[in-house]
């Protein structure tokens, strides 16, 4: 082995092999037979993808670096069951580019936050944390309640479709108009919203009110639809508890 | 002497060329993009383009250097490596001390989004990780490839375009953080042209290696340049694989990664913990190889030792990212390869730190009297345990506790303060005052007062990260005797403010020592006798008989 070796480290194009793939075996090995989960992890019925405005919140979630403090995945651990809600299933981030599943919690998991507060407590909590939670050392953003640039939203829906996730040319021409249309309650346009991502969907003035779309309708309507876009862990859940 | 007035004419015309180029790339980018990141980002290059230009355009046609060149190793672009390393240790340490000050005092920073927490921290860690660590990777790279090749790099254009290329992707990386571009992914945030843009100059990199490597005049080797080779190569793969997306504009900063879910998590991991293992961990470990042995007059202890943990580090630690999925929709399957693999890599870990720490037998003396092989010795200690944690984490039920707290945090920097930038400063303080063709650093005393900075520093830093992270852990999964949790999440946050304010102070620590070295670089520098050069030389070609 030794005089072997003793050969190759005169070769530099042999050690750039050799490096090669000895590095390449345990990627291929992980990776690679994830890309059959589209046949062993179903996706829920139920399971629907981001409206065109929550899409729009998790842009800004992840333009502010809200990722770096707090995960969205809640480990299949006692403690964590008890304080955040039923476990994460990989089908919930199936259509997440990225995922946001995160690596630390200097603020609380926020997998199932969604409908846990009102909107009214987000918008304060966002733009002065320490008005609603004294303790709290998250940032405010206070910026948030700017006008929302919805100008590349079709292009942003265009694009993730062509990544697999389950947006129709409707959805496409329609995401200006559904960004709109899903913080105006009572209006045709938020029907409109229903109609295409589904009955369960929140239409709801995020903000406080319906004449303006702010970043913070979207980061507002992203936040409580975390969680909620399928049912499957919760009665994955309930039928483990019985 | 300037750059350029080591340049042959031949060769600043094609550095005019270039550098024109680079203008008009900087300027097609922000005409084509017209507003938004993008577009600032070609204005960046374009600036940048346009002083290359005058500063090689006014010196195209001075007297070329002799032919004698040709005796010397070339070592400028190495000299501007060891500047801009200590620019951006400055900068990246002083906004870490920054965002780790707003833990404990959120409203220490302006009402503005680019000073918010969540947009300054990805600063940090690229600035640190690229900014810091890459630019001495490169910067020593070329000056251990030339010595133990004893050969002069195989061409004076690609150093350059290199080293100032990499430095303009750090400076698109963090500037488009702080303007809220990001592709969230950690460690890897930068957006997709300027992830292009680090495949081309790495392909240059490699270029540049290889061909210097195949002109060498020893028959074998050296140990180090594998480990910069792997730490180039391995890179490269999980750069590419790990930055694949879709733009949704191609005249926008906007694109979705191609990977989703459960396999972006992987990849994601995959990357990031080889990163850890391929940029902050290899090359390093050539760094180790070369500068220890020099600076303590001793040869590695054990050849063999070293070539069993080579190969032990390049194939165990590519499996081991999935430890940071444990418990988590990630297949249980893979979660155990990854932890089983981490526990392996501790034997390829220890053989590198005990060689290194073996090596300094019969010169313990001098580990005694010199700071600068202090450093180094700290490093090696600092990488035995910051490993041996590693895998300790990485076990199921460990990780159960610590994942998701400050421990993380922690053992990061054990690694990053006690290993990788120890050995930085090691390097630095070996390699700069041979650069200035003097005998010592132009305060040798200062390096004495930065070593004990920088171990205090560390040393406040992990432990109260330690404290801090067991404490979260134990808090979270605590109940009491109704089965009640025992605690709010926001207490949790309350009982981490004594050690948030610590670690600041271990950080600011940290960050003065860093601040001492740079200023004793630039004495050094400054104070070099004119035209300095190194005294040691290539093997001269002998004409054939």
């Amino acid at each position: 082995m030794l005089r072997l070796h003793y050969n190759l480290e005169k070769l530099s194009m042999g050690l750039v092999v050799g490096i090669i793939v000895a590095a390449s075996i345990g990627g291929i090995v992980e990776i690679a037979p994830l890309f059959t989960i589209d046949e062993t992890v179903e996706i829920p019925d139920d399971m629907r993808p981001q409206t065109p405005l929550e899409l729009a919140g998790r842009e800004i979630y992840i333009r502010e670096g809200c990722y770096a403090c707090h995960s969205q995945m809640v480990r299949s651990l006692a403690d964590e069951l008890d304080r955040y809600g039923p476990y994460s299933l990989a089908a919930e981030s199936a259509y997440d580019h990225p995922m946001l599943w995160g690596s630390k919690r200097t603020g609380p998991d926020l997998a199932r936050l969604g409908e846990k507060y009102s909107d009214d407590w987000h918008s304060q909590h966002l733009i002065d944390p320490r008005s609603v939670v004294p303790a709290s050392i998250m940032p405010a953003y206070p910026w948030l309640i700017r006008p929302l640039d919805t100008e590349i939203l079709s292009d942003q829906l265009a694009t993730l479709a062509k990544l697999g996730v389950p947006y129709d040319a409707e959805m496409i021409a329609a995401a200006v108009g559904d960004a709109i249309g899903q913080s105006q309650p009572d209006s045709d346009a938020g029907d409109a919203v229903r109609e295409r991502y589904g009955a369960d969907v929140a239409v709801r003035a995020f903000d406080g009110d319906p004449a303006r779309l702010t970043e913070m309708d979207a980061v507002v309507a992203y936040l409580q639809s975390l969680g909620t876009l399928t049912n499957a862990p919760y009665e994955l859940f309930a039928e483990g508890a019985q | 002497m300037t750059p350029a007035g080591t340049l042959s004419r031949n060769e600043r015309q094609i550095a005019f060329g270039l550098s024109v180029a680079l203008s008009v790339l900087g300027f097609g980018m922000a005409a084509f993009a017209g507003k938004g990141v993008m577009a600032v980002h070609g204005a960046m290059a374009l600036i940048l383009g346009l002083f290359l230009v005058f500063r090689v355009g006014g010196r195209l046609y001075e007297g070329a250097p002799g032919i004698e060149r040709h005796d010397r190793y070339f070592d400028g672009p190495t000299r501007f490596g060891v500047m801009m390393t200590l620019v951006w240790a400055i900068f990246a340490m002083g906004i870490g001390v920054w965002v780790s000050a707003l833990l404990y005092w959120p409203e220490g920073t302006p009402a503005l989004p680019w000073t918010s927490f969540g947009r300054l921290r990805p600063v940090h860690t690229t600035g640190i990780i690229f900014g810091f660590g890459g630019n001495a990777l490169i910067a020593t790279s070329f000056y251990v490839l030339q010595r133990t090749a004893r050969t002069r790099l195989a061409d004076a254009i690609s150093p350059w375009f290199v080293l100032i290329g990499f430095n303009l992707f750090c400076l698109w990386a963090v500037s488009g953080y702080l303007m809220g571009s990001t592709q969230s992914k950690e460690y890897a945030e930068a957006e997709w042209y300027a992830d292009l843009w680090l495949v081309v100059v790495w392909v240059v990199y490699f270029t540049v290696y290889i061909r210097t490597l195949a002109r060498r005049h020893e028959p074998h080797i050296y140990v180090a340049n594998w480990y910069y080779m792997a730490f180039i190569l391995v890179v490269a793969m999980l750069h590419i694989v790990n930055n694949l997306a879709i733009p949704v504009r191609w005249n926008g900063a906007d694109s979705f990664t191609i990977w989703a879910g459960v396999q972006d998590a992987m990849i994601q991991w995959w990357y990031g913990h080889n990163a850890v293992a391929f940029f902050l961990t290899s090359g390093f470990l050539g760094m180790l190889y070369y500068y220890l042995p020099v600076r303590s007059g001793r040869p590695i202890w054990s050849y063999r030792l070293s070539i069993l943990s080579f190969w032990g580090i390049v194939f165990f630690y590519i499996w081991v990212g999935s430890h940071h999925l444990h418990y988590t929709a990630l297949p249980y399957w893979v979660q155990t390869l990854g932890m089983t693999f981490s526990v392996m890599l501790l034997v390829p870990s220890w053989a590198s730190a005990g060689n290194a720490i073996a090596t300094l037998n019969g010169a313990w003396h001098k580990v005694r009297d010199d700071a600068t092989l202090r450093f180094m010795f700290v490093a090696a200690v600092f990488y035995g345990l910051s490993t041996f944690e590693g895998s300790f984490l990485a076990i199921r039920p460990v990780n159960s506790l610590s994942h998701y707290t400050d421990w993380t945090v922690g053992h990061v920097h054990s690694g990053t303060l006690g290993w990788v930038a120890m050995i930085i400063f090691g390097a630095i303080y070996t390699m700069v005052p041979q650069l200035s063709g003097r005998e010592t650093m132009a305060w040798p005393r200062a390096i004495e007062w930065h070593f004990w900075l920088a171990v205090g520093g560390t040393l406040v830093y992990v432990v109260s990260m330690w404290n801090a992270g067991i404490t979260q852990g134990l808090m979270w999964r605590a109940y009491d005797l109704n089965g009640a949790l025992s605690y709010s999440f926001v207490e949790s946050v309350q009982a981490m403010a004594p050690y948030y304010l610590i670690r600041t102070i271990g950080g600011g620590m940290f960050l003065t020592g860093a601040i001492v070295c740079a200023l004793n670089c630039y004495a050094t520098f400054r104070s070099a006798p004119y035209m300095a050069e190194p005294r040691d030389v290539p093997l001269r070609p002998t004409p054939a008989e």
